[in-house]
C-alpha cells in the first residue's frame, strides 16, 4: 500500500547567523514559516531537499517538516518543536517572536 | 587562581588562529558543513534549535572578575545581553554569529579562557566542589587537583578520540556538592590512617538514558598517583568501551558489562606500567598549581553591622538562612547568589548582573566567583561584616533571592527553548513551578527539597538524582514530563524511582502542588525534609498524591 505523502515545508538554520530559514515559493529562503512553500509531493520534496544540500553556503542541515494549510492560506508547523521554531524560546521572547 | 602561562596563552593562541581559519574556509565553500562540524564542536560551538550556541570554558567553575566582566562583555557585544549558566559549571551565549565566534574566542583569551572540549569525545571540562578552598567541611582544596587533571587532559593526543565524552569531577569534602558519584570518574580527597593524602577513585557514574552511580575502584590511591592511575582508566576505556553504539559508549557500560573486578585488575595493571612512566614532573607541576590556590589574606572586622541586620531586616535574616554557608573562617560566610529569581530563567544571568557581580568579587570577595552544577554562582569568601552591603547591591540587581537549596532552585537544563536535542521544553516548567510556590509563600516551610528538570533522555539537568526529577518526552507528538521521586545526588547519591505515568505540559504544576501536599501532610516534623520522608516511607503515599483513585480509575 502507497503511504499518504504528509504536506512537508523545507527548513533549515543560515550559516552566517543560525537563524530558521524556510524555503519558500520563489525559490528563496525566508524566515518566516508563513511563506514557507507547503510541498504537497514527495518528488518536488526530495528534488528541494537535494537542491538545498547543494546551498552549503546558506543552509545547515537542511530537512523536510511536517506542516499543513493554516486558517490564513499559509503554511503552518503542525508538531510543538517546529512550531517552537518558528518563534523562539518561550520562556521570554528573545528569539524570533521578539523581532518580529 | 591560577594564572595562564606562556605555554597556555601560545596554544590557546594558535588554536584561535586555526579556528578563525576553519570558519573562512567554511563560508569560502572549501570545508563542508560534515568536515567543519567537528571542528566547530571541538571549540564548543554547537548549531542548535534556533541560533548558534558557544559553550565557554570555565574550569572547575572557577573564576575572578576580570573574566566574569568578559563574559558580560561578550554577552553585550556579541549575544544578547546575558549568558546561561550550566550543570557543567560553564557558561553558554546561546546567539552567536559564526563570523563573529573567532573575535569572542580571542576575546576570551584575554582573559585565559576558551571553549576547547566542552563538546566532542574527549575529557570535558573538569568539574569541582563549587566551594572549594572556603567550606568548613574541607579536608583538602580540590582545585590544585582539578587543575592538574585540566592541564594533562587538555589537547591529550590519545583521548582526543574516545568512544563518547568523558567526565571527571573532585571533591575535598565528605559532603559532596559536586555530584561526584554521577561522572565517568569521581575522586573525592581523603587521608588515610597514616594522614598521608590521596583520593577514593570512583569509575562509571553517570546520568543519561542508562543512569549509574559510580563504583569504587580505588579506595586510597596515594595523591602523587593520581595522572597514571586516572590516565591508565582511560587508557583501559579507549581499548575496552564499545564503538558499534554511542548509547553504550560511555564508561559506565563498559563498567557493567565487564564487572568493576575485570575493570580494577586491567586498570592496575596498566598503572604499574604509567606509574614509572611519569617520573615525578606531574609532581612538580602540581606544586607550582598549588601556590596559585593560596588561601586568601583573610581580614579581620567588626561583624556587628551583619548581626544588626538580621535582628532588623527580615529579608535580610531570610537571605542569611537559606544564601550563606558555613566558612572555614569562623569571621566569613560562603555566598551563594541565586541564579533563580521566582519565574526567571534557572541559570541566566544579564551582562549588568554579571558585572555587579564581578565586582562584588573585587570589592568583598578577594576577587574569586564561583559557578555551582546548580546554576548559581558563589563569593566563596564574605567577611561577614561586608554582608550586608553585598546583599543591598544584589538586591539592586534581582539577585538577592532567598532561596538555596528550597523548592525554587531548580536545575532545568535548556530544553526544547533552545536545544536540538531536546523532546520537551524544561525552562517553563521551572518557571511556573518556582512562581506558584512562591505564591502559596510554602517553600520555606517545606524546606530542603531538589527539583531538577531534563528536557530529554539524556539527563543534563540531572533528574535522575532530583529528590523530585522531572524528564520531559515527545509522546505521539505532545509533550509529556514523567516523574521520579527520590534521587539523590549527594554523598548517599541513588538514582530515583520511576513514579508512572507521565504528565502533559499544564498539569504538571497542580502534580507536583499535589505531592508537595502529600509531604506537608506526612512529615514526622517539619524537621524531617522531603529525602528523608520519602526514605522513611518510601514511594507509596508519593504515588498515591500523584496518581488519584480518581485518576487511577479512569485508566
Amino acid at each position: 500500500m502507497v503511504r499518504k505523502f504528509t504536506p512537508k515545508v523545507l527548513t533549515a538554520n543560515h550559516l552566517i547567523n543560525g537563524d530558521v530559514i524556510y524555503w519558500n515559493a520563489d525559490d528563496r529562503w525566508v524566515g518566516n514559516h508563513g511563506e514557507a512553500l507547503l510541498i504537497d509531493d514527495e518528488a518536488t520534496a526530495n528534488a528541494l531537499l537535494a537542491q538545498a544540500q547543494s546551498q552549503p553556503e546558506i543552509a545547515v542541515g537542511p530537512y523536510l517538516a511536517n506542516a499543513a494549510r493554516g486558517s490564513a492560506g499559509g503554511a503552518v508547523p503542525t508538531h510543538f518543536r517546529e512550531e517552537f521554531r518558528t518563534r523562539g524560546p518561550s520562556n521570554y521572547q528573545h528569539g524570533k517572536q521578539a523581532e518580529a | 587562581m591560577y594564572r595562564y602561562n606562556d605555554f597556555d596563552r601560545d596554544f590557546i593562541t594558535e588554536r584561535n588562529r586555526q579556528f578563525r581559519a576553519q570558519v573562512q574556509r567554511r563560508i569560502d565553500g572549501s570545508l563542508t558543513e560534515d568536515e567543519f562540524r567537528p571542528l566547530r564542536l571541538m571549540n564548543g560551538l554547537y548549531l542548535q534549535l534556533h541560533a548558534y550556541m558557544l559553550r565557554v570554558a570555565i574550569p572547575y567553575g572557577t573564576l575572578n572578575s576580570a573574566k566574569m566582566h568578559k563574559l558580560a562583555d561578550i554577552a553585550d557585544k556579541w549575544d544578547k545581553g546575558y549568558g546561561h549558566f550550566t550543570t557543567r559549571q560553564n557558561i553558554q551565549y546561546n546567539w552567536p554569529k559564526l563570523t563573529d565566534v573567532p573575535d569572542i574566542l580571542d576575546a576570551l583569551a584575554e582573559v585565559g579562557m576558551h571553549a576547547i572540549q566542552t563538546s566532542g569525545n574527549c575529557v570535558r571540562n573538569v568539574t569541582a566542589d563549587h566551594f572549594a578552598g572556603a567550606a568548613a567541611d574541607e579536608i583538602e582544596d580540590p582545585r590544585p587537583s582539578a587543575e592538574l587533571l585540566r592541564q594533562w587532559s587538555m589537547d591529550h593526543p590519545e583521548f582526543a578520540f574516545l568512544g563518547r565524552k568523558f567526565k571527571l569531577a573532585v571533591t575535598g569534602s565528605p559532603n559532596d556538592r559536586a555530584v561526584i558519584k554521577a561522572h565517568d570518574v569521581g575522586l573525592i580527597l581523603k587521608r588515610n590512617d597514616a594522614g598521608d593524602p590521596g583520593y577514593q577513585v570512583l569509575v562509571g557514574g553517570g546520568l543519561g538514558r542508562t543512569p549509574m552511580i559510580g563504583k569504587v575502584l580505588r579506595d586510597f590511591l596515594p595523591a602523587q598517583d593520581l595522572l597514571p592511575y586516572v590516565e591508565s582508566i582511560l587508557q583501559i576505556y579507549n581499548f575496552l568501551g564499545r564503538r558499534d553504539n554511542k548509547y553504550k559508549a560511555r564508561i559506565k557500560i563498559t563498567v557493567h558489562e565487564n564487572g568493576i573486578e575485570t575493570i580494577r585488575e586491567l586498570v592496575e595493571e596498566r598503572f604499574k606500567l604509567q606509574r614509572a612512566a611519569f617520573g615525578g614532573n606531574d609532581q612538580k607541576l602540581l606544586a607550582e598549581i598549588k601556590e596559585a590556590f593560596a588561601e586568601p589574606e583573610y581580614t579581620s572586622a567588626p561583624i556587628k553591622a551583619f548581626l544588626d541586620k538580621q535582628n532588623s531586616d527580615a529579608a535580610f535574616r531570610s537571605f542569611t538562612d537559606t544564601n550563606l554557608a558555613t566558612h572555614k573562617n569562623p569571621d566569613y560566610n560562603i555566598l551563594t547568589i541565586s541564579i533563580k529569581a521566582h519565574g526567571k530563567t534557572p541559570g541566566d544571568a544579564t551582562s549588568e548582573q554579571m558585572r555587579v557581580m564581578a565586582d562584588l568579587a573585587k570589592k568583598y570577595g578577594h576577587d574569586e566567583l564561583r559557578i555551582s552544577h546548580e546554576q548559581n554562582v558563589i563569593l566563596p569568601h564574605v567577611h561577614k561584616g561586608d554582608i550586608p552591603a553585598v546583599y543591598d547591591a544584589l538586591r539592586e540587581v534581582g539577585l538577592a533571592t532567598a532561596n538555596i537549596g528550597l523548592i525554587s532552585d531548580i536545575i532545568a537544563c535548556p530544553g526544547m527553548d533552545y536545544c536540538g536535542l531536546a523532546t520537551a521544553r524544561s525552562i517553563p516548567v521551572a518557571q511556573k513551578i518556582a512562581t506558584r510556590f512562591d505564591e502559596l509563600k510554602l517553600e520555606h516551610d517545606i524546606g530542603a527539597l531538589k527539583i531538577k528538570i531534563s528536557g530529554c533522555i539524556n539527563a543534563c539537568g540531572h533528574h535522575h538524582v532530583g529528590h523530585i526529577g522531572i524528564l520531559g518526552l515527545d509522546r505521539a507528538g505532545v509533550e509529556n514530563y514523567q516523574i521520579t521521586l527520590g534521587g539523590d545526588g549527594s554523598e548517599t547519591a541513588v538514582i530515583g524511582e520511576h513514579a508512572g505515568p507521565g504528565f502533559a505540559y499544564d498539569e504538571i504544576v497542580p502534580t507536583i502542588e499535589r505531592l508537595i501536599y502529600a509531604y506537608l501532610d506526612i512529615r514526622e516534623s517539619s524537621d524531617e525534609t522531603f529525602l528523608q520522608t520519602y526514605r522513611r516511607l518510601g514511594a507509596a503515599p508519593f504515588k498515591s498524591a500523584l496518581y488519584p483513585a480518581t485518576r487511577i480509575a479512569a485508566e
